[in-house]
């Protein structure tokens, strides 16, 4: 891949993308994990609880400021390195952004404050609602971002009006009850409760390890195993979700994730190892199991799923309709007037019209679509398929780790039952060395439906060659380097803060409340 | 759906031309007191308790009054699509440069206090000045240069082109002076919530500040005026223009034109009341800071902010962005627009949620009432920075 202007838009995005994706996953459970201290806290009034939550709090903000920091950057990138994607998509994309700030950041960021600020201004039950009101907040922050990510990956909803050359809503209730955003939602929200739970459970086991802050961190484990078992189910079982409708709505991603070329009678064997080979159009030392991945894909005996090189045809037969919506779209912009535009014009717009993105894809070989060549149309059908070898080892490593999650919850929720939770020190390593995991499968989960979409910015839509902003390389290389040299500085100061924060452990409580607090504030106990 | 057809399109972007407004004197009314006084920071706070008064004064409030920017984003983005892609990849590294300036921001509020090194807090009081300062400018120097146009045009896929617009290119006398407005705005508006907020040396510096600044602000608006008469040509729509049709740049003819940025004014002379009220507030604050009637500056310093914004667009109005190398390309509010449904259904959501935002809002400035004091932060009570 050479670095044009493409490439270095992509790399900005995927590097500030992910970096902001290091802090999203742990502000999501943490927030719920503070909430459910707190909420126990109130509910027996032992102190105890009141100590973890402003311990895993002062955790919690560390990492929570970097997120609002590189947050700001995300929301802006769109229309700095996208332009065309914004004025293309800003009709539908937009929207759920707009109402992700009126409905979540809001919410998240005034009452974060007050989280920190208020312990001694508020009564127990009104601190508690501050909490509860940023979990929610940053919970119903992705439900949006995803919901306009969802219409990425599926857009639904809309449809192109060539008077102003861009996709515009038709209907609204259909993006927002995408059945893609919902799965991608609930599928993300669990991925950030296991972050969170395993980042708990490490911490504590670590201080038990050392038989440190030993009641709150065999307290704090309890918590993280059980909402960590529940969560790492869910993430598992929805991720399932989220693969089934993507064979419903992004077979090349899926036949790519797969390293499936050819299609197989049904139901299709699920390739658990091997070693793709682009070039070669084949999967190399394949080890296979019969008939999984029909059953895991379609939950059916009978329906067939297309390989790439079935696929590829596919894309050509789009290509061509294409062509045609891409001419019906230069008649009507042509036209003198409205009623100038010749009937077969809109005829052939509404009957190919879902294809013009298709036709787009060749603007990567001609400058006008319709004279495209029949090679430059096998270029671009095979442009659709995304690069295996990364998504398939990716894919599959997400998977490992899901898997490896529920057994280290099952195991600690186990061990917390018998109230033996000190007795392995070896599973108390172990919960700390997997501290890093739930990020790396986060990022893989990330690359796998970014990457995997390619070479689509929407799929089938628009291609992410054709989004970017006419700028010159050297300037959004200068961007990317300043992105990068600030954002290492901030995750080498962040790091070491967090540590030095866990290291110095939770504050002394031992001042009863009525000395911290003038009286009249103090609630009734 | 026929629901959205309640209100006329043509209705529908002349409320989102307003709503812009109030979004715009939203985020410079609430994060401009976060700005100003985090511009402040090394002057009106000498020591590490003062710089830590100063710092705590905002410290509960800032992350929600950022939220104001990044609505301000996702809004045009959701409602002025073109505005959004035009404006922000043009801007390209101004943009990059406030993005810059305010990544320091939060981390500078939040790891300041985490360590006791002098060195080590001090290099993040001057991040903090960075982060008020710096953003204050480019804002500024943005508008001046939306006041001017800015060198894009369309192709027939309205694919958006650049014709040169360096970071240099931007830093213009006109639109430096609009940023020195800017500044010298939220620095009066900053000082207005240090005096409310804080007390002894800090309040007195802060006032002195206040003071200074608000003298600039009336002065450096009347000046930005003149030049604008002067020495910056408008822009006047010479074609038809359909307020109802599809969101299309390319269908009208604009020219350039000197004086066309006070036709609006000539035109309709009740709108003179905003550029009144930009420099009635900044003088009423001047008087009142001077009288140590801190509340009701602030209410002055607010009103002088919203007069000022008002000024730019009811002068630009109906062009959001013209275009000074194709103006016939220029983003009016009748071709820049999202679509009828979408507008519609941004304004369902927008008046169900800012009354729910002023609310809670309202409800934390009231709990987080009352001065920082010294004695406070000596004793580390209650406050996290």
């Amino acid at each position: 891949m050479e670095l044009d202007i493409v490439a270095l838009s992509r790399l900005q995005f995927a590097m500030t993308a992910l970096y902001h994706f290091l802090f999203v996953p742990l502000t999501l459970g943490l927030s719920v994990l503070i909430a459910i201290m707190e909420t126990v806290y109130v509910m027996t009034g032992r102190r105890i609880w009141r100590q973890m939550t402003k311990f895993w709090g002062t955790l919690f903000g560390i990492n929570f400021v970097v997120g609002v920091a590189t947050g700001i950057v995300m929301e802006f990138q769109f229309g700095m390195n996208w332009s065309y994607y914004s004025l293309y998509v800003g009709d539908i994309f937009g929207a759920p952004l707009a109402i992700e700030g009126l409905m979540a950041f809001f919410l998240e960021a005034t009452f974060v404050g007050l989280f920190f600020f208020g312990w001694d201004r508020l009564s127990k039950v009104g601190h508690l609602i501050a909490t509860w009101a940023v979990a929610i907040g940053s919970n119903l922050s992705a439900l949006w971002i995803l919901i306009a990510n969802g219409w990425m990956q599926n857009p639904v909803g809309s449809a192109f009006n060539p008077q102003t050359m861009r996709m515009e809503v038709t209907d609204f209730f259909e993006v927002l009850f995408n059945p893609v955003a919902q799965a991608k939602f609930v599928h993300t929200v669990s991925a950030g409760y296991v972050t969170a739970s395993v980042f708990v459970l490490g911490v504590s086991a670590w201080y038990l390890y050392n038989k440190r802050h030993t009641d709150l961190a065999k307290r704090s484990m309890t918590v993280a195993a059980s909402f960590g078992l529940a969560s790492a189910l869910s993430v598992v079982v929805l991720g399932d979700e989220s693969g089934y409708l993507t064979t419903e709505h992004q077979k090349m991603k899926l036949a790519a994730m797969e390293s499936m070329w050819e299609t197989e009678p049904a139901p299709a064997a699920f390739t658990l190892i091997g070693f793709p080979d682009q070039e070669a159009r084949e999967t190399h030392f394949a080890v296979r199991i019969p008939w999984a991945l029909g059953l895991i894909a379609t939950r059916s005996l009978t329906t067939q799923i297309p390989g790439i090189n079935e696929l590829v045809d596919h894309a050509k037969v789009r290509i061509r309709e294409g062509i045609s919506a891409y001419d019906a779209v230069q008649q009507i912009r042509s036209a003198s007037t409205p009623s100038a535009v010749p009937q077969a014009a809109h005829e052939a717009l509404e009957k190919y019209g879902n294809d013009l993105g298709y036709a787009l894809l060749l603007k990567r070989y001609v400058d006008d679509p319709r004279k495209a060549t029949d090679a430059d149309i096998d270029k671009a059908a095979w442009d659709t398929v995304p690069y295996v070898l990364p998504l398939f080892w990716s894919f599959r490593i997400m998977v490992g780790l899901g898997f490896f999650f529920i057994a280290l919850m099952a195991t600690f929720f186990y061990l917390s039952a018998r109230r033996t939770l000190d007795h392995y020190p070896w599973l108390l390593r172990l919960a700390t060395i997997a501290i890093p995991l739930p990020w790396i499968a986060a990022e893989l989960g990330w690359f796998v439906a970014e990457f995997g979409r390619q070479p689509w910015i929407i799929e089938g839509v628009l291609p992410t060659a054709a989004a970017v902003s006419s700028l010159g390389a050297t300037t959004v290389l200068i961007t990317l380097l300043g992105f990068v040299a600030i954002y290492t500085v901030l995750f080498i100061i962040e790091i070491s803060l967090m540590v030095r924060a866990i290291k110095a452990g939770p504050a002394p409580d031992d001042a009863p409340e009525a000395e911290l607090i003038p009286s009249s504030l103090v609630a009734a106990e | 759906m026929i629901l959205h057809e309640l209100i006329s399109y043509e209705a529908l972007r002349l409320i989102w031309w307003l709503l812009l407004g109030v979004l715009l004197i939203g985020f410079a009314v609430m994060d401009g007191f976060d700005l100003g006084a985090a511009t402040m920071l090394p002057f009106v706070a000498k020591d590490d308790v003062e710089r830590r008064v100063v710092i705590n004064t905002i410290g509960p409030v800032w992350e929600g009054n950022q939220v104001w920017l990044i609505l301000g984003g996702g809004a045009i983005f959701a409602a002025w699509p073109p505005l959004y892609a035009v404006s922000f990849s043009g801007f390209y590294l101004a943009m990059f440069t406030i993005l810059f300036a305010l990544i320091l921001r939060p981390v500078g509020f939040k790891y300041r206090s985490k360590l006791d090194d002098p060195r080590w807090r001090s290099a993040w009081d001057w991040a903090l000045f960075i982060g008020g300062a710096v953003p204050s400018l480019i804002f500024g120097v943005a508008v001046g240069n939306v006041l001017q146009g800015v060198p894009f045009h369309f192709n027939n896929d309205l694919r958006i082109f650049y014709d040169g617009t360096t970071l240099f290119e931007l830093l213009n006398p006109f639109a430096l002076l609009c940023g020195l407005v800017s500044v010298s705005m939220l620095v009066m508006h900053g000082a207005a919530w240090l005096s409310i907020k804080s007390e002894g040396s800090v309040a007195d510096r802060a006032h002195a500040w206040g003071k200074i600044a608000a003298l600039l602000t009336a002065a450096l608006f009347v000046l930005g005026g003149i030049y604008l008469w002067l020495g910056v040509d408008g822009y006047r729509i010479t074609s038809d223009v359909d307020p109802a049709g599809p969101s299309n740049p390319l269908g009208k003819t604009v020219v350039m034109e000197a004086g066309a940025w006070f036709h609006n004014y000539a035109a309709y002379p009740l709108t003179m009341l905003a550029p009144v009220l930009g420099i009635a507030g900044a003088l009423s604050a001047y008087v009142l800071l001077n009288a140590r009637r801190d509340i009701t500056a602030i209410l002055a310093t607010t009103l002088s902010i919203a007069g000022i914004i008002s000024t730019v667009g009811l002068a630009m109005f109906p062009f959001i962005l013209p275009s000074t190398v194709d103006p016939n390309s220029s983003l009016l509010v009748w071709d820049a627009s999202s679509s009828h449904l979408t507008l519609f259904i941004m304004l369902v959501v927008t008046i169900i949620f800012i009354p729910i935002i002023i609310a809670y809002t309202a409800w934390v400035f009231r709990v987080m009432w009352g001065k920082v004091n010294e004695k406070d932060i000596r004793e580390d009570r209650g406050h996290a920075y």
